[in-house]
């Protein structure tokens, strides 16, 4: 059996859609072969969670959407649209 | 009193508030950023206590105490916090040579409600190219509500800006920047100073307001930023809120953007 270890890749879109634009991005890398550290990249690697699932990644955590709090209604602070990818690769 | 003409113009303050920071490229004399490149170097920058009127922090022999005093600079502060700022801390930021992680992304203290905002100075020394860094800021986001590192899970994001840039760069930011030091691959160990200040003043019409008029302050407060995403049209709501407070009229408004959420019909005497 082949052991397995898991590539994380987070998107950050314009908006709930799949298809929207990606405006931020990490990677995250279980296999030890890189690490990924903040300003590391200048674009991001796919336009969209579905141009990234159709190389083969899995999206495993979608962002729940909640009314904003009274009171909280115009405040920003985190990127709200989060998906969470996965990949798993052999390690050697 | 400083001369207006050392001030920041309103069109330089509308930037601020759009992007949370303004830069100065290779803006302080060249001796001072070596005498003052040296004392970092030393570590011998005396480290005054929160609170501290700011000119009473460092002797007119300190190097990073005569930038400070620069007309030049004077201007910057007045213009954001008033003539007699407190000063709140510094920091030597040093990333040694062949550092290869970036700083995790972060505000500075925690969650900061208030209108009135500090500032930060970050001082680039020497000749800072990428491959040194620098820092790197994320134009337009110091009003996001966060906690210090909260924002540790993320690495890049559209239009994140490192500061490259030549000797003498003075950038000044809200306090509430997102930033973080970015890896170092050189021989050379770099060097930022950062200085926070408090104002002691109501932040209002402090910079020359000859253009107030003039300025192009509605295109400005309504730039994007392309990581904002869906955000943008509440960043803007953020802008128009922090710019009424600048100038001190609260029927100020970009676009249509608060007054129609200001308009409260129901609230209105009946017609007779």
């Amino acid at each position: 059996m082949p052991e397995l270890r898991q590539k994380l890749l987070v998107l950050h879109l314009h908006t709930p859609d799949l298809n929207s634009n990606v405006v931020a991005w990490a990677m995250y890398d279980g296999t030890g072969t890189k690490r990924h550290t903040t300003g590391d990249s200048e674009t991001p690697p796919y336009n969209s969670v579905v141009e990234a699932m159709r190389d083969g990644w899995r999206v495993i955590q979608f962002p729940q959407q909640f009314p904003a709090y009274p009171g909280m209604e115009y405040h920003t602070s985190y990127l709200r649209f989060e998906y969470v990818l996965e990949k798993l690769e052999e390690i050697q | 009193m400083i001369d207006k003409k050392h001030l920041l113009t309103t069109e330089q303050m509308a930037n601020f508030v759009a992007d949370g920071y303004l830069r100065f490229d290779a803006f302080i004399p060249d001796e001072l950023n070596k005498a003052a490149h040296a004392e970092m170097e030393d570590g011998m920058i005396v480290r005054g206590r929160g609170g501290t009127v700011l000119n009473d922090v460092w002797t007119d022999d300190s190097a990073v105490g005569k930038v400070f005093r620069l007309p030049e600079v004077q201007g910057i502060i007045q213009s954001l916090v008033g003539e007699d700022p407190l000063y709140d801390h510094h920091a030597v930021h040093i990333v040694r040579p062949q550092n290869e992680v970036g700083q995790i992304w972060h505000a500075d203290a925690i969650i900061d409600l208030r209108m009135h905002f500090d500032i930060q100075f970050f001082y680039f020394s020497h000749d800072t190219p990428r491959e040194m860094g620098g820092t790197m800021i994320l134009p337009g986001s110091h009003y996001r509500r966060v906690c210090e590192t909260d924002i540790a899970r993320y690495q890049n994001f559209l239009g994140q800006m490192p500061v490259v840039c030549e000797a003498g760069t003075l950038l000044v930011v809200h306090h509430g920047m997102w930033h973080c030091a970015q890896p170092n691959l050189t021989e050379q160990t770099r060097y930022m100073f950062k200085l926070r200040l408090n104002p002691t003043v109501r932040q209002r019409q402090l910079w020359n307001t000859e253009d107030l008029d003039a300025a192009p302050i509605h295109g400005i407060l309504g730039r994007n930023h392309r990581w904002y995403g869906n955000d943008v049209r509440l960043e803007i709501v953020n802008r128009i809120k922090q710019w009424r407070f600048l100038i001190g009229d609260d029927s100020f408004d970009v676009g249509y953007w608060l007054s129609r959420l200001e308009n409260m019909p129901e609230g209105a005497q009946e017609a007779a």
